[in-house]
């Protein structure tokens, strides 16, 4: 079981913050396209350096807590994961503070107009709704 | 280049790129910083597992040699470059979505922002 030591210290990341998005209803995972344009340029820089770090000798993994899974350039799979999940955690630490606090983060948008992927009404959803309404929304334009 | 070179560059990088190429200015304001002091002890207790149990190993000449729980200093300077670059683009694709649906379309956020 050790070689999963690494992939543990992971699923506790996503674990401890599952319940921001389930309770405080951060709608990180929901807006699964958004997450996924932000993670694109997340993995091109770290993994580059990442490589560069481990081609260079920076930092190496002990063989017996990691999957033993290597992508090209020896990169680990576990490290791979690494670079999806802290940037994740870090996404919904953000919206939920934004849930409990209110405060701007500069993406709303401009007066009048309903944020993207909320309700006319323009409060996120803290009901834990999936946002996968997929139904009327938006018919009446508020 | 050693790592201290690189977690400098990656810091000066990502504070760059919030200011003048994304615009999104994360770094002006309070929920920046006010999650960032929640994602950092969270990051220290990740890193300190992860380097308190030698799953990651450090080169010492590489690093310049003190440690926050377990963890080289140049880890701090990593993940404030990565929690940075995460969340300007979250925010810099956010502003897009938001500029760009006008109110009529609205119905079709999840699939367009």
């Amino acid at each position: 079981m050790r070689h999963l030591s690494y992939l543990a210290v992971l699923a506790g990341c996503l674990l401890g913050t599952a319940p921001l998005e389930l309770l405080l209803g951060t709608r990180v995972y929901a807006r699964s396209r958004r997450l996924a344009l932000t993670l694109v340029p997340v993995l091109a820089v770290f993994v580059a350096w990442d490589l560069y770090a481990i081609a260079a000798g920076h930092w190496t993994f002990d063989r017996r807590s990691i999957t033993g899974l290597r992508l090209p350039g020896r990169l680990p799979l576990d490290e791979l994961l690494f670079f999806l999940v802290v940037p994740v955690c870090s996404i919904l630490t953000l919206e939920a503070v934004r849930s409990v606090r209110g405060w701007r983060a500069g993406d709303e948008p401009p007066p009048g107009r309903p944020a993207p992927g909320e309700p006319a009404g323009g409060r996120p959803a803290s009901d834990g709704s999936e946002g996968r309404d997929g139904s009327g929304r938006g018919g009446g334009g508020g | 280049m050693s790592y201290t070179e690189l977690a400098a560059a990656g810091v000066a990088g990502a504070v760059i790129a919030d200011l003048w190429l994304l615009r999104t200015r994360l770094l002006t304001r309070r929920i920046f910083w006010v999650s960032y002091a929640i994602i950092v002890v969270f990051q220290l207790i990740a890193n300190g597992v992860l380097t308190g149990f030698g799953i990651v190993v450090y080169d010492r000449g590489a690093i310049l040699g003190p440690r926050i729980a377990y963890a080289p200093v140049e880890d701090l300077l990593f993940g404030f470059a990565m929690v940075t670059w995460t969340l300007s683009w979250w925010i810099w694709w956010g502003r897009r979505a938001a500029r760009r649906s006008p109110a009529s379309t609205t119905r079709h956020v999840d699939e367009t922002e």
